[in-house]
């Protein structure tokens, strides 16, 4: 059952083309990574897709409804959940509240001026942390977290809505393998487990290769391979793009 | 036509003022990020020092050019010595804490030009050449506003040249880009920072001694340019010369026509352009994107007040309320515009600490309390308990109209709107005789019945101020106050989990008018009068120094430092007519002393001892 | 009874005499004074100066009905605010027996009104709002110098022989502008009814565009210029004036430019010919000013300015009115000591009124001069204060709306 569906979606920035034409789809349940040298327009993409952006051109439908150009606040609300390549959390919160907030967002608790935030769903908010191994640092202020622990908590409060889509960008961006290893072991538990459907762009080809049921290569903003592992790997034209100038020049 | 052209002429002589003021303010920003509210005095300084240098020199042409010169450099001097002394302790405090220290620099160059040159103007005899004029078509236009339109272009050249042309412009301008490259790059920023200060002094100098012709040298100087040389620089885009320039243009250009078309309005045509600039160009005709607010540290998390903290509250609290049996009347209407100031505090800090919005205009919310529950009192002859709920209505209406454009923005330019609309509402005050009275007021606010008595009436304020004080401070443990912050942390993250920030951020707005609103129809009870000083600049700078001493990253904060300024100020002024000076040294040594504000520091203190 | 300028002479002598006798017994008369001495320090610092001549003159010659005058002094920084909250502690914890003080208007309003509510009598010196003893006058509250609409009164005779037909207007936009003009034009209108009013300019106070404003003015062709800008704004506006010819071969009458606080800072660009009101303060030779000149030049090293003179009456007026009523009980002050106490100050005598709480204290209409690079005022005549008030039934009017 496809989730997500990007349909020719264009992007310019001052009459650079960042996104030219990029169509897809992504089914539930299904890890799909979204790869690309730094430029491709990977981040581009996502922004439209989670409603940073607005598209020149294109449409995205989830679970087959329009949702260009929303804005990001109404696509979490229809169940999209994502992390950022820089990560954005709450710094004068404690882990535990940031993943609080996102619930109480969830349950639109958020226009409540009485009852303190402490005696709100502590009790979920903790079973969050727990699923992303968080929990020794529930009481931690986020604003000094360790950058790996950072991408967790982002997943943590991405799933506090129960998403059908989780939009993972660089997830496991300064972390240690192993980490690596066991957050994509997560996601695909998470994503097997509910159905959710996982769109992530990684710089870690071995974390590409080990977690994604499927892989679409961009490239100076256009879809230039799509398939799986083997696939991918045998593709002339992710080759060059990969290794491209090395190959054509001769270098090392 | 010609007096078109006159008027035009005459608008590019404002302009230059304008500019020659506004552009080392803007210089000392970009590169600084400091706020430098006594760059009005610096420019003050100018005349003055201008004004002895050019008695010593002769009154010629290139006895007035050394005079300028020489009273630039004296400036510099001044400028570097007050960044070496005082703001290089301050790079590393909490975004707009140099505010607070550069307005203790106001109050005491105010004693210290006085004690010096004396209260009266000091006018510069203008010799012949400085007298004459040029004949433009039947209309006269004087010779010496001729040397000012050239002086504008001029030092706009040279600052140019100064910035493209040799290393150190480079370096400016690399700083106002991106101060941490600069500094990652093994650049002396110290030296840096200092000579950027002492080139802004030079240029505030080199503003006051050129506005001697044209006037004098008094003691309002410092207060009446400074907010006309804020609005140029964010109107022009912080830390952009050019966009300063061209603001100065704009303004100058539109006052001089104003003055000839609509010459009642020449209160407000400043801060209008400024208002539709904002709204249209948030950051400024020439400014670029802001960039992300870079904190020094991340803001602290919020806890619940320890147990010790909440006994020591309740016990101030039933002093407070036994106070009328101990301590004379006098000293209960000292406790009674305290509460008001801590209620006006933490409504400031409502939407300044947890919202993230800095408001140098909260006067606007007070006044228009105030005045609301006088017309109710006065015009409506409603009883006390409906004016009093009319004033944070009416306060938390018009919040809610302007915030809809002030919540968009952020940072300075987010305080300068709320500056906008503040001295439109004070505009409104002052000329909107009918209503308000005018400069008049509105008298005769007193607590009638059961409250006529000053001690039922501070009842009242206790109980009413401590009861906003603590919803204000319950709500920002409560989903909203959370949700608050949560924009202020990450709009990008808020926004991504759902939150509405504009709709958050603009009822944060409101609840702070209201808040605001209630104290200052409280204070119209208190006093008995109201009156357009109560929307002025200084009322909202009050507030802004309340919170900052207090510290804009507690919750307690406002509370201390409403405390804390009312207590001193109020001291001071019974102490000594010098009153200005010490208030001044005081604020200054407390914020070197406590950078993070009392409350702050007391906070560090009890972490450090747990 | 009330002081004559004989006694007056008389106290100056004794004080030079013997400066430190006292003589007077009883708990001191204690008067609570306010004002924004470091918001207008210009104005203020003078009338200072002149209301402590006065206080050590009186003292000198045996204190008020046998009582030394004692003055307890406060600052309110120029905010309405902080002199209510000083008045208090001048009430309450000072126990003055009654209030006085005040420059700009607005705190005049606002220590009238306290004083009402608290039922102290307050009496202002410098503020010249009509509505302290008009519009918004009460019984405790009693003011000294002429008002905004007395200097227009005085100014009009002399404005209305200039024959001029097409004026324009200038002045700060607030209460004190605003009424100036409204009255200037209303007076005026009903002594040459073919006057015509054909441009104003408001400029914002301490921030006017002189040359704008100047330009502006001409544009109007006035023949003459009514002017109520003053301090620094004035300064800008007549060098602006000056060199743009604006008041050349025009008629201007200027409220208060004649006195020493405005004409000093003009210096040699004082224009000549204005139409003032203010204080020739070395030209006139009267007995009564040159012993006030004489003894403030001694004690203080300077000329005294309009400023010294009012806080010099202040004390003197407040004394009478203590006199009269026998004591400092507060609702004799009010209702019979002070209406109709007559007192002497060094520009002539003059007496509170009982209708409106009015002194008849006058000023000097003259014109402006240019002395050795100084400006003066000469052909200057004493207006009487009480010539310069409307008719009782107007004043009732005023009182009643």
């Amino acid at each position: 059952m496809t989730v997500l569906a990007a349909e020719g979606l264009r992007k310019s920035f001052g009459g650079t083309a960042a996104v030219q034409g990029v169509s897809f789809a992504v089914a539930a349940g299904e890890m799909l990574a979204l790869i690309g040298p730094n430029g491709a327009g990977k981040s581009t993409c996502f922004n439209m897709l989670s409603g940073q952006l607005r598209p020149d051109a294109g449409r995205v439908l989830l679970g087959g409804a329009d949702i260009t150009a929303l804005a990001p606040r109404r696509i979490w609300r229809l169940g999209v959940g994502r992390t950022f390549q820089i990560t954005a959390t709450f710094a004068s919160m404690t882990v535990g509240e940031n993943v609080q907030m996102a619930l109480l967002s969830h349950a639109g608790q958020v226009w409540r001026f009485w009852r303190p935030v402490r005696r709100r769903g502590v009790a979920a908010a903790a079973a969050l942390l727990d699923q992303v191994g968080l929990s020794a640092l529930a009481d931690t202020a986020a604003g000094v977290l360790a950058y790996g622990d950072l991408k967790r908590l982002e997943l943590a409060m991405a799933l506090a809505n129960a998403p059908r889509l989780l939009l993972m960008d660089e997830p496991t961006a300064g972390m240690a393998p192993a980490e690596r290893t066991a957050l994509m072991r997560l996601a695909r538990d998470l994503a097997t487990a509910h159905g959710i459907a996982v769109l992530f762009t990684e710089h870690d080809m071995d974390v590409v290769f080990s977690a994604a049921d499927r892989i679409l290569v961009l490239h100076h903003g256009a879809l230039i391979a799509e398939g799986d592992g083997a696939a991918i790997r045998a593709d002339a034209r992710v080759r060059e793009v990969y290794l491209g100038s090395g190959a054509t020049s001769g270098g090392h | 036509m010609t007096v078109f052209l006159v008027q035009l002429l005459t608008g590019l002589a404002g302009a230059a003022a304008l500019f020659l003021v506004a552009a080392g303010l803007t210089v000392i920003f970009g590169v600084t990020r400091v706020v430098n509210f006594s760059h009005g005095s610096l420019y003050m300084l100018g005349a003055y020092v201008g004004w002895t240098v050019l008695a010593h020199l002769p009154h010629s042409i290139a006895g007035f050019a050394l005079g300028v010169v020489v009273t630039a450099l004296v400036l510099a001097a001044f400028g570097a010595g007050l960044e070496m002394a005082l703001l290089r302790r301050l790079y590393r405090a909490p975004e707009l804490l140099q505010l607070l220290a550069t307005f203790g620099v106001v109050l005491m160059v105010q004693d210290i030009t006085q004690a010096i040159w004396g209260a009266e103007d000091l006018t510069l005899p203008r010799p012949h050449w400085m007298r004459g004029f040029v004949a433009i078509g039947g209309e006269r236009f004087p010779r010496f506003d001729l040397v000012l339109i050239a002086a504008g272009p001029l030092v706009l050249g040279l600052l140019w040249l100064l910035l493209h042309r040799t290393r150190f412009g480079t370096l400016v301008r690399a700083a106002t880009q991106d101060r941490d490259m600069v500094a990652a790059l093994g650049v002396d920023q110290r030296r840096l920072f200092t000579a950027v200060f002492a080139l802004g002094a030079a240029l505030a100098g080199l503003g006051g001694v050129l506005s001697l012709p044209d006037g004098s040298a008094n003691l309002q100087l410092d207060l009446s340019v400074i907010t006309d040389a804020f609005v140029v620089v964010v109107v022009g885009g912080l830390g952009s010369i050019g966009g300063a320039y061209l603001a100065s243009l704009i303004i100058g250009v539109l006052q001089a026509f104003g003055i000839l078309l609509l010459p009642k309005l020449t209160l407000v045509i400043v801060f209008a352009v400024m208002a539709v600039v904002l709204v249209f160009r948030p950051q400024g005709l020439l400014g670029r994107a802001a960039d992300a607010v870079r904190e020094a540290a991340a803001p602290p998390l919020v806890r619940p007040a320890a147990p010790a903290l909440r006994l020591l509250g309740a016990a101030v609290f039933v002093l407070l309320a036994a106070a009328p049996f101990a301590v004379g009347p006098f000293a209960v209407s000292v406790l009674t515009e305290a509460m008001i100031a801590v209620l006006f505090a933490a409504s400031l800090h409502f939407m300044m600490g947890p919202g993230g919005m800095p408001s140098f205009g909260h006067a606007a919310w007070f006044g228009i309390g105030a005045y609301a529950a006088a017309l109710a009192a006065t015009a409506l002859h409603l009883p006390l308990p409906a004016a009093l709920l009319l004033a944070p209505l009416a306060a938390a209406v018009v919040a809610a109209l302007f915030g809809w454009f002030v919540v968009r923005l952020s940072g300075v330019y987010l305080a300068m709107l709320t500056l906008a609309f503040a001295q439109i509402v004070w505009a409104v005050a002052l000329q909107w005789t009918g209503l308000t009275g005018g400069d008049n007021g509105i008298l005769g606010v007193w607590p009638g019945g059961v409250l006529a008595g000053a001690h039922a009436f501070y009842w009242v304020v206790l109980a009413l101020c401590v009861l906003a004080t603590l919803l204000l401070r319950r709500v920002l443990y409560a989903p909203f106050g959370y949700a608050l912050r949560g924009a202020r942390d990450s709009t990008l993250r808020a926004e991504a989990i759902g939150l509405p920030t504009v709709r958050i951020r603009l009822a944060a707005f409101t609840i702070a008018g209201a808040a605001a609103g209630l104290a200052g129809g409280l204070s119209a009870y208190s006093k008995g009068s109201v009156f357009p000083t109560y929307v002025s600049i200084g009322r909202s700078v009050d507030a802004l120094l309340m919170v900052l001493l207090g510290g804009v990253q507690t919750i307690a904060g406002p509370i201390v430092g409403a405390l804390a300024y009312t207590g001193l100020y109020d001291a001071l002024l019974l102490a000594t007519s010098q009153w200005r000076l010490a208030l001044g040294a005081a604020i200054v040594a407390l914020v070197l002393a406590f950078p993070q504000g009392i409350a702050g520091a007391a906070q560090q203190l009890r972490r450090r001892a747990a | 009874m009330s002081l004559s300028r004989r006694s007056l002479l008389a106290a100056t002598a004794a004080t030079l005499a013997t400066p430190a006798l006292l003589r007077a017994a009883g708990a001191p008369i204690r008067i609570g004074e306010i004002n924004s001495y470091t918001a207008v320090p210009a104005f203020t610092l003078p009338y200072r100066n002149g209301w402590q001549l006065a206080v050590e003159q009186i003292n000198g010659s045996g204190g008020v009905l046998g009582r030394m005058v004692e003055v307890i002094s406060r600052d309110d920084a120029g905010h309405p605010a902080d002199a209510i909250r000083l008045a208090g502690e001048l009430l309450n914890d000072q126990k003055v027996d009654l209030l006085a003080g005040g420059f700009l208007s607005n705190i005049g309003l606002a220590l009238s009104d306290f004083a009402k509510q608290s039922g102290k009598l307050y009496i202002a010196g410098e503020p010249l709002a009509d509505a302290l003893v008009w519009g918004k006058g009460n019984r405790m509250c009693f003011r000294l110098r002429p008002s905004t609409y007395m200097q227009a009164a005085m100014l009009v005779p002399d404005a209305a022989r200039l024959k001029a037909k097409r004026w324009v207007t200038v002045a700060p936009n607030y209460e004190y502008g605003t009424s100036a003009v409204k009255w200037f034009k209303q007076l005026l209108t009903a002594v040459q009814p073919d006057v015509q009013f054909v441009g104003e300019q408001w400029p914002a106070l301490g921030k006017i565009d002189a040359g704008a404003t100047v330009a502006a003015l001409a544009e109007a062709k006035p023949d003459a210029i009514f002017n109520v800008t003053f301090g620094g704004d004035l300064t800008s506006f007549v060098r602006q004036g000056n060199t743009r010819g604006l008041f050349e071969g025009r008629g201007v009458v200027s409220v208060l430019t004649g006195e020493p606080e405005y004409l000093g800072p003009l210096g040699e660009e004082t224009p000549e010919g204005w139409i003032v009101t203010g204080y020739p303060v070395a030209a006139d030779t009267s007995p009564a000013n040159s012993a006030f000149v004489a003894a403030y030049k001694a004690k203080f090293g300077e000329l005294p300015k309009m400023g010294s003179v009012v806080g010099y009456a202040l004390i003197q007026s407040i004394a009478a009115g203590i006199i009269r009523a026998g004591g400092t009980d507060t609702a004799a002050m009010a209702d019979t000591g002070f209406p109709g106490a007559s007192f002497a100050t060094p520009i002539g005598t003059a007496s509170w009124r009982a209708l409106d709480h009015q002194s008849t204290l006058g000023t000097y209409v003259g014109r402006t001069a240019l002395k050795d690079g100084h400006g003066q005022m000469v052909d200057w005549r004493y207006v009487d204060g009480a010539t310069a008030l409307p008719s009782d039934s107007a004043v009732k009017a005023m009182q009643a709306g």
